[in-house]
């Protein structure tokens, strides 16, 4: 019977009734007395020469109040990266500044140059149109390996376009490399993990605004996290002390880590409205947001995979191209590392495992974290060359992966890519998977597409991730400029109402909900007593925000944390109320009551003595019921799965149909199947989307070809079927309170592999023995061109 | 984009009057020119709308028994209107853009536009179709002149389109993934007089005639009567979606596809 | 600027706007409906779409004037009379058919309009239906199964809840 609240209810969500009848208050619906208006003028070309920035006709058009350029900026800091990059040599990656407003050089079409502020949207964009620009265009570098190869310098202060050359781990270096050469099996691939724009359906927005009465600073943000804004922008960029700076994320329409970073723009407002003395609003266009949101992915990799005559894996040697973009964004640097290299071991037993990333800058606008980061770029290269190896060897894919799993008693798993799993069950998902696919049932389905000349294929993939992100300690020695702890405050009302207030985000994932199923599990209270707030440097004391699945993960256990502190001093109330030792107090349903005794008092009577203490232990407890606490993870979670897709090809047109798709997933505990599953679903388009459709493409000159949904296609209601989901395999986590691991990234890390592995499958059973891989996405003009030899 | 007078006239004559106007510009259903217009592609000194213009609204079969659809007939009315008489024309507007667009978008700003992607561009040539102007009717021949151009006069407005209807006919459209436009599309009609293929899509010239394939399904109106054929790669546009080897592919396989459903 | 009247959830509203004031604008600075949404510039997300006289348009590529006299609906008004949520919106929720929230309004108006011209679609004519309606988050499951289910058919044989 499934229940109807608390941990494990598929609770509906309240926040749907706000969004489902136009109530929702996205950044864009804010609109402030007394706002302005920016637009930004943006470079055109990739890479040019700034001579000179005309203003002034810009200026005396109508309604404008003031053009802005990098001068304007003298003295503010750059958008700094969070996490610093050591190469083999020990040496700290190259760390070009990025300015608000291009200083000297612009780097990538999309670059702002200059901002016009004016009374109205449409006069900004007029007057944008008048600010002449003298910019002499430099030849652009686009390709990464022609980057590191004597092309043209991105920042010129800087020695090369090498931003880093990492090895992980420089000790494995030598037993993988003895260990390829004596192998008796090595294959080998080569491969590129698409770049991908996020598109979040919500374009960024920003509005600035500053009191002068009070000296503050507020800034409305489409953020997943407001805080880490807060600390960028007010300690890195404009130098304004936190207590005076005040983000707001509100209603935010979707993030998928493109929403993470610090933008340029954002500080642009903030600072803006104290000079033009007005709020200063800016609303991205999608056709800008193409230009300028930070992109995904974009890797080039070789990967070698040895194997004994068995199929036993030996040792992996990848060598990958990670582009960086023009500058280096808030995260960038961290997603080809040690997002992506420590999770080469997959689910498996690899004794030697050796990684190698080279980060380029191009002209080409910044890449950093897309839903997965680093770990769909692990699991594509990976599951890839398995698929590949097991056909080289003659061994059925799943049977090879089984033979080389991680068992289920050889927890906790050392890797040599230094993380250790802590748990997991990777036969059980993968027998899941085979049950809820129904792979027996395969063979005939093929022959049915046969009938209508398709070519059917099977793809089957494990995956597994490192998320709850991140022990502070480890992060930071490994160069994170932050920490990565969660915070929460919990304030009990007198009447016992409670209201939390948690620096995770939710721009779709529904904490507003799962949250209050936790604390009223927890105290035994319904859970429309529990109310969250998040969003808004004001009202929660601190926060590090939502992304690398980490909200119930660590977000969740500070709630946890705190709710266990106001738990403990309500038994110390609710003692002194029934006369009784506190060590005797049990909470149940929302009642305390003496051990062995029929004595109890409420969860409200407790509540409202709290907060009106005429009966009171006042000489060992203060009044009140509010505690916050924060929660620092000692490890990585690491959810892991299984998946399979089934595919067909119609061999006249090359295109790809998804027919079937199933997810056996073991997230641990779950509090909300309804979104977890929710999550999986949209996790698996974006995978999907990924393999079968997505492709951000610069030409040679570094101009954006899939600048629009005219080009950039996005998945469609008709792309993807109804998803088969399942995480009743659960080996709980078993270092935070909930026992839970994250949901948000597997559909996104897990799917792209079993994509193209079916596509290849369908063309290997249909005779085209050649094609042993096709790279992301497999269109249709890739596939049947590869289908021509 | 840029500020510009609206008007909406309610008879031919006065958006004729109206358009006479120095850069002006006629709004159909707006789909394609009020994005361009967005990004300040165009700029025109007037718009003038022609969806207020009742008689330049609906389906209805003309003397000669040809269906007769009114310039400013959006695609959501052809399909639902056009289905009994010519079901290969409605299955093609019903199938243009999405059901939004197909609720705005009219045939006539469509055609004027002559979109290389676009689908109706096929179904007109495919079929012979007449376009009638406010002063002239110009044969599908003649009408459509590479991309973007077409035979109008700056102020012409498309009033009416006639389609005679054919014995068989289908269209086979392939979408490019993102725009969903015809990445190929091919129309194909069978008439008394023979078979006439339209190809939108996939030259660099536009909408298109396929000779060859024409008189091989005038012989014997099969798929299997042009296997032996191909189009030369030669012209085909280049882009993200397809190379000009895989277009021609295209136009061949969809030629097929389309005779196969006719 | 010129004065426009048209009727919005049943309620006559005026204003003045420009030749180039799209109806999403009019809406959402004009009449502070921010429930429709502006998600791209090309046409093709979605997310504002409304009923204009009954059919489902774009309301980003539609000028106000285009529309005087019109009778618009938007997602503000589709809620039953007494507030509570209406059928589409209720199976929207009772089905996780959203998670952002973003393409929600777009969505609500596409599958009213939907089932207004084919009141028992298949899963078929739902997904193709929704082809300009571009979501993010959901991978559309939730979104065909609350379509479905708005219907009035049973969806408890799609796998999972």
């Amino acid at each position: 019977m499934p229940k109807d609240q608390g941990i494990g209810a598929s609770t509906k969500r309240r926040e749907d009734v706000r969004f489902l009848t136009g109530k929702g208050r996205y950044t864009d619906d804010i609109n402030l007395r007394g706002q302005t208006h920016c637009v930004f003028v943006r470079s055109q070309v990739a890479h040019g020469r700034i001579n000179a920035i005309d203003t002034s006709a810009a200026e005396a058009m109508p309604g404008v109040i003031k053009v802005f350029t990098a001068a304007d900026f003298a003295g503010k800091g750059g958008v700094p990266c969070g996490w610093q990059i050591h190469d083999k040599q020990g040496n700290p990656m190259l760390e070009p500044k990025h300015p608000i407003l291009a200083e000297g050089k612009v780097r990538y079409v999309g670059d702002a140059i200059a901002a016009v502020v004016a009374e109205t949207l449409e006069q900004a964009k007029d007057a944008a149109e008048a600010v002449v620009l003298d910019i002499d265009e430099l030849p652009a570098v686009v390709d990464m390996k022609a980057a590191v190869q004597g092309g043209a310098l991105v920042h010129d202060e800087l020695s090369s376009n090498l931003c880093y050359d990492w090895g992980f781990i420089e000790d494995n270096k030598g037993a993988v490399d003895e260990a390829i050469k004596s192998a008796h099996h090595v294959t080998t691939l080569e491969l590129v993990n698409n770049r991908l724009i996020p598109n979040a359906m919500e374009p960024r927005a920003a509005i600035g605004d500053y009191s002068m009465a009070s000296d503050d600073y507020t800034l409305y943000t489409t953020s997943q996290n407001p805080h880490v804004i807060r600390l960028l922008m007010g300690a890195f960029v404009l130098g304004i002390p936190e207590h005076k700076l005040r983000v707001v994320a509100p209603d935010v329409g979707g993030g998928f880590g493109s929403k993470i970073f610090h933008y340029v723009e954002e500080a642009f407002v903030t600072h803006a409205a104290k000079v033009v003395g007005r709020p200063v609003k800016w609303t991205c266009s999608r056709s800008e947001s193409f230009m300028t949101d930070a992109h995904g992915r974009d890797h080039v990799t070789k990967i070698e995979l040895a194997l004994d005559k068995d199929g036993h894996f030996l040792a992996i040697r990848t060598e990958t191209y990670a582009n960086m973009g023009a500058y280096l964004s808030t995260f960038a640097s961290s997603v080809p590392t040690y997002l992506h290299g420590t999770l080469m071991a997959g689910n498996y037993k690899t004794p030697h495992i050796y990684v190698n990333v080279k980060a380029v800058f191009t002209n080409t606008v910044p890449v950093d974290a897309y839903r997965g980061a680093g770990r769909p770029e692990a699991t594509f290269q990976l599951e890839r060359v398995i698929d590949k190896a097991a056909r080289e060897l003659g061994i059925d894919p799943i049977e090879l992966r089984r033979r080389n799993f991680v068992q289920p008693n050889e927890f906790p798993y050392q890797t040599p890519v230094a993380v250790a799993y802590d748990t997991g069950n990777y036969q059980a998902t993968m027998d899941k998977l085979v049950e809820i696919a129904d792979l027996s049932g395969f063979e005939a389905r093929r022959a049915e597409s046969a009938k209508k000349g398709l070519l059917r294929g099977l793809g089957v993939n494990c995956y597994i991730e490192a998320c709850g992100i991140a022990p502070s300690n480890l992060v930071g020695q490994l160069g994170a400029r932050a920490g990565l702890y969660e915070s929460a405050t919990v304030r009990v009302n007198a009447t016992g109402g409670i209201v939390v207030m948690t620096g995770s985000h939710s721009h779709g994932q529904g904490h507003e909900t799962t949250f209050p199923q936790v604390v009223a599990e927890m105290i035994g209270i319904p859970e429309g007593q529990v109310e969250i707030v998040h969003g808004d440097t004001a009202n929660v004391p601190m926060g590090m925000g939502t992304y690398g699945s980490r909200s119930l993960a660590v977000g969740g256990s500070a709630i946890v944390r705190a709710t266990n502190k106001i738990i403990a001093k309500a038994k110390k109330i609710a003692a002194h109320l029934m006369e009784a030792s506190e060590g005797d107090i049990e909470l149940k349903d929302g009642k305390f009551s003496v051990a062995g005794t029929d004595k109890s008092v409420d969860w409200g009577s407790v509540c409202l003595a709290a907060y009106v203490p005429h009966n009171y232990p006042l000489a060992e407890l203060e009044p009140g019921l509010e505690e916050t606490a924060f929660y620092d993870p000692s490890n990585f979670t690491y959810p892991a799965g299984a998946y399979a897709c089934e595919v067909e090809v119609d061999p006249g047109t090359g295109k790809v149909t998804v027919c079937s798709f199933a997810a056996a997933d073991d997230f641990g505990n779950v509090i909300n199947p309804m979104i977890v599953e929710g999550q999986v679903h949209g996790g698996l388009a974006q995978g999907i989307g990924q393999a079968m459709l997505e492709a951000a493409a610069y030409d040679e000159n570094g101009q954006l070809l899939s600048g629009s949904y005219m080009d950039y296609a996005m998945p469609r209601a008709d792309d993807v079927p109804f998803y088969k989901v399942d995480h009743s395999c659960q080996t709980p986590c078993t270092h935070n309170p909930l026992g839970v691991k994250g949901c948000g990234e597997a559909g996104a890390i897990g799917s792209p592999p079993a994509v193209v592995n079916a596509v290849i499958d369908a063309l290997q059973r249909g005779g085209y023995s050649h094609v042993t891989h096709i790279d992301m996405p497999v269109s249709p003009v890739r596939v049947w061109s590869a289908m021509q030899g | 984009m840029y500020e510009f007078d609206f008007e909406k006239p309610a008879t031919v004559a006065e958006a004729v009057a109206a358009l006479g106007r120095e850069d002006a510009m006629a709004l159909g259903g707006g789909q394609t020119l009020i994005p361009s217009m967005k990004q300040r592609l165009a700029a025109p000194s007037a718009l003038v709308s022609l969806t207020g213009i009742a008689e330049m609204r609906g389906v209805c079969t003309g003397d000669d028994a040809a269906l007769c659809v009114g310039g400013a007939t959006t695609h959501a009315a052809v399909a639902a209107e056009a289905a009994g008489r010519y079901p290969a024309l409605a299955a093609l507007a019903g199938n243009i853009g999405d059901p939004a667009v197909r609720n705005r978008g009219t045939i006539g700003g469509s055609l004027a536009n002559n979109d290389p992607a676009a689908d109706y561009p096929a179904a007109v040539l495919g079929s012979g179709a007449t376009i009638v102007t406010n002063n002239r009717s110009i044969a599908a021949d003649d009408f459509f002149e590479g991309l973007f151009t077409t035979a109008l006069e700056p102020g012409e407005i498309i009033v009416e389109v006639r389609f005679p209807i054919p014995e068989r006919a289908a269209y086979a459209k392939f979408q490019q993934p993102a725009s969903r436009f015809a990445l190929t599309g091919v129309f194909v009609a069978k008439t008394a007089n023979g078979v006439r293929v339209a190809v939108t899509g996939a030259s660099e010239s536009g909408v298109f005639r396929w000779g060859e394939a024409e008189a091989a399904l005038s012989a014997d109106f099969s798929a299997d009567a042009i296997a032996g054929l191909s189009v030369p790669a030669d012209g085909m546009v280049s882009d993200l979606h397809g190379t000009p080897a895989y277009r021609a592919n295209l136009v061949k396989v969809m030629t097929q596809r389309a005779v196969s459903a006719a | 600027m010129t004065k426009v009247t048209m009727t919005v959830n049943g309620r006559a509203v005026s204003g003045e706007v420009e030749g180039r004031t799209l109806l999403s604008a009019f809406l959402r600075e004009g009449l502070g409906l921010t429930g429709t949404h502006v998600g791209c510039d090309t046409s093709q997300c979605g997310a504002c779409v409304v009923h204009v006289d009954g059919k489902a348009v774009k309301s980003c590529t539609v000028f106000a004037s285009d529309v005087a006299g019109a009778s618009v609906t938007t997602i503000e008004g589709m809620a039953n009379p007494d507030g509570t949520l209406g059928r589409v919106q209720q199976a929207f929720q009772d089905h996780h058919g959203l998670q952002c929230g973003f393409c929600t309004p777009g969505m609500v108006m596409s599958t009213a309009a939907l089932l207004a011209e084919n009141p028992k679609p298949t899963e078929a004519d739902v997904r193709h239906y929704l082809e300009g309606n571009i979501c993010r988050c959901t991978g559309y499951h939730n979104i065909v199964k609350a379509v479905l289910a708005a219907s009035g058919q049973d969806v408890s044989g799609v796998a999972a809840e």
